[in-house]
């Protein structure tokens, strides 16, 4: 009875005893506290975003001003430290897409076959051994796998295809197989990831009008998983474009407009941690190359990724 | 007498011309249901073939990054590793003790942020944050996309924002684990987001239904039953953080460094992977070997880690 009395005198008239209120008897401003503290945690993401974008426009603001934007963007002459110094971007934009392209070609096939025989062909205890493996290979820090492409991969290939190597240790091809190797696990998982979403039904269905197990991967799975795929495909290839130590180890430091996977090239990424690391000074047009180049490589990554970001909502979209 | 199975026993005793019929229409129906193509099951050996083919050549890959640097640092491998710094005059007594330092500080400093930071942002977004809403959407796109951003883009931000201009840190060991804490952000709270899903929503409501706030929901059964997905994420995370290198480079960890680091001491830090890539850019194979050696050290942490993370995963996984 008492305990009664002391809900409903939180309620409007407590007089004649009226039903419980379902209101909390207290305003809880704690709980308001700490929906606040955690949003604010959630809010810091679009501030470092935020700080991204200002500190990479400001410099690159001043640097326009000094460099015209078409000099930079179509010039093909790069040589930022040199008196009289051009800063034509295309040579190095140009190495970093050399490099992306000769990792991908050896990525794609390789990790897709790892995805269809992951998804549609593994037994399911060899899966849970193949697919951890793959992630470890995930975890390897890059600046190993550049050590093993400068040691080990650099003077096989001299080897077998000399053609790959004019300047050893350093060339394009090289850093592009061992970005490559960085690339598969990512993949792999995601395709691996986009082919399981695939329903069984449609297997089970393509299976009982008689195809065969390889015309249910290649025609059935991967068309129905395209999406997914294309989205780890294009994952990878923003992570091939932004990839630092492997390129600093293996491409060489020439920034020459080629595409020649012989020939040693200087990429965007490999110029910044370059430059930066030397003692320059705030302010200086060396200082705010870095940036403009910084702005390029996030503007180009930005838009890879927004693009896989929708392609796989696409997928999950359909079939989860 | 055993029963018999009506497909071998014909259904009148003693009809041998029934049976006979019986077994000839199964023959010819196995047969041609069962008859492939030869050249569907050529075509299907070969393309297995060539999936296994790839799937092996990437294992291969793995396998070789391993026992290269295993092989190539063997001659370097002892104690002085882990307890002399580095010296240019004898290479043979090099070892990685400051970068060693340097590293457990930085990733001391990495958990401390990243922790709190990360599953306090997780929780807003499953637990608080209405979908629906354009500010919860863009923060969901820009945790998605700062994921993606190049790990080099996270140097330039550390060196513009951290180290100069707003924050005005100097090039100090703190400087460089907030620059590892805001890349590694990120994949902490998706992982975090992921754990605090797939706890069911008959917890939550049965906890609010017997009078428990929405924070003591979350903090006494939501959190407990997602710490393992949530700390097998953090230690992926804290394993990503050790192999960085290119942000490093960026916020000023330098080469020799001969004494051990503090936080926030100006006269200099290293951190393991820096070092690695000094030693490897040299073109002297005594300082190859080194680097090699190096490898060997941090894929030891690295492994054990990610072993651990997924034994984590698997003893904790909890079928609801």
């Amino acid at each position: 009875m008492e305990a009664r009395d002391t809900i409903g005198a939180f309620g409007r008239g407590g007089a004649d005893n009226p039903p419980p209120s379902l209101e909390a008897p207290s305003p809880r401003y704690g709980e308001k506290l700490i929906k606040g503290i955690l949003a604010f945690c959630a809010i810091l993401s679009v501030i470092t975003t935020t700080a991204i974008v200002v500190s990479l426009l400001m410099p690159t603001i001043d640097f326009l001003g000094e460099v015209p934007i078409g000099d930079f963007l179509f010039g093909t002459e790069w040589a930022p430290t040199f008196s009289p110094a051009s800063f034509g971007v295309l040579p190095i934009l140009v190495g970093t897409i050399s490099t992306s392209i000769w990792g991908m070609l050896f990525a794609i096939p390789i990790g897709l076959c790892s995805a269809i025989w992951l998804s549609e062909y593994a037994s399911p205890g060899a899966r849970k051994t193949v697919k951890p493996v793959l992630e470890v290979l995930a975890g390897i820090p890059t600046v190993a796998i550049g050590i093993f492409g400068l040691v080990f991969l650099s003077p096989l290939i001299e080897d077998v295809f000399p053609f790959m190597v004019n300047v050893p240790p350093f060339s394009a091809g090289v850093a592009g197989l061992a970005i490559g190797l960085m690339l598969v696990p990512i993949i792999a998982s995601i395709s691996d990831d986009a082919m399981r979403a695939v329903p069984g039904g449609l297997r089970e269905a393509a299976y009982g009008l008689g195809a065969t197990r390889m015309k249910v991967a290649t025609r059935v799975v991967f068309p129905a998983a395209i999406s997914g795929i294309i989205a780890s495909l294009v994952l990878a290839g923003s992570r091939a474009v932004g990839e630092t130590m492997v390129v600093l180890l293996v491409a060489g430091a020439s920034p020459n407009l080629t595409f020649d996977p012989g020939s040693s090239v200087l990429t965007m990424t490999a110029f910044i941690a370059q430059t930066a690391t030397g003692d320059i000074s705030t302010g200086s047009i060396t200082y705010d190359t870095i940036f403009a180049v910084g702005t390029l490589l996030f503007v180009l990554t930005l838009i890879m990724n927004v693009f896989a970001i929708r392609l796989v909502r696409k997928y999950r979209e359909v079939y989860e | 007498m055993k029963p018999q199975t009506a497909g071998n026993q014909p259904a009148v005793p003693g009809s041998e011309r029934t049976r006979l019929a019986a077994s000839g229409a199964r023959a010819v129906t196995l047969a041609q249901l069962s008859h492939q193509p030869r050249g569907d099951r050529l075509r299907g050996t070969i393309f297995m073939t060539l999936i296994l083919f790839a799937v092996s050549l990437a294992l291969i890959g793995l396998v070789a990054i391993i026992v290269q640097a295993a092989v190539k640092g063997a001659p370097a491998f002892s104690t002085d590793l882990i307890t002399n710094g580095p010296s240019t005059i004898n290479p043979e007594q090099s070892g990685f003790r400051p970068a060693l330092l340097g590293t457990l500080y930085l990733i001391i400093g990495v958990i401390v942020l990243v922790v709190p930071l990360g599953i306090s942002a997780a929780v807003y977004l499953e637990e608080y944050a209405d979908g629906t809403r354009w500010w919860n959407r863009l923060i969901e796109l820009n945790v998605q996309n700062l994921a993606g951003v190049p790990s080099i883009i996270y140097g330039i931000l550390g060196l513009a924002f951290i180290v100069r201009g707003p924050l005005d840190l100097g090039f100090i060991l703190a400087a460089g684990s907030m620059t590892l804490a805001l890349l590694v952000l990120p994949t902490v709270i998706l992982a975090s987001r992921e754990a605090i899903r797939a706890v069911p929503p008959s917890i939550r409501e049965g906890s609010l239904a017997l009078g428990a706030t929405q924070w003591q929901t979350i903090r006494r059964q939501v959190l407990p039953a997602a710490i393992p997905g949530v700390v097998t994420g953090v230690i992926l995370a804290i394993s990503r953080a050790i192999g960085e290198t290119a942000p490093l480079l960026l916020v000023g960890a330098a080469t020799f460094v001969t004494f051990s680091p503090t936080f926030f001491g100006d006269n200099g830090y290293t951190a393991l992977p820096v070092l690695i890539f000094n030693y490897a850019a040299r073109p002297q194979d005594e300082f190859r070997v080194l680097a090699a050696a190096g490898v060997i050290l941090m894929l030891i942490v690295l492994l054990a880690m990610n072993s651990f993370a997924i034994w984590l995963r698997n003893r904790y996984e909890q079928q609801w």
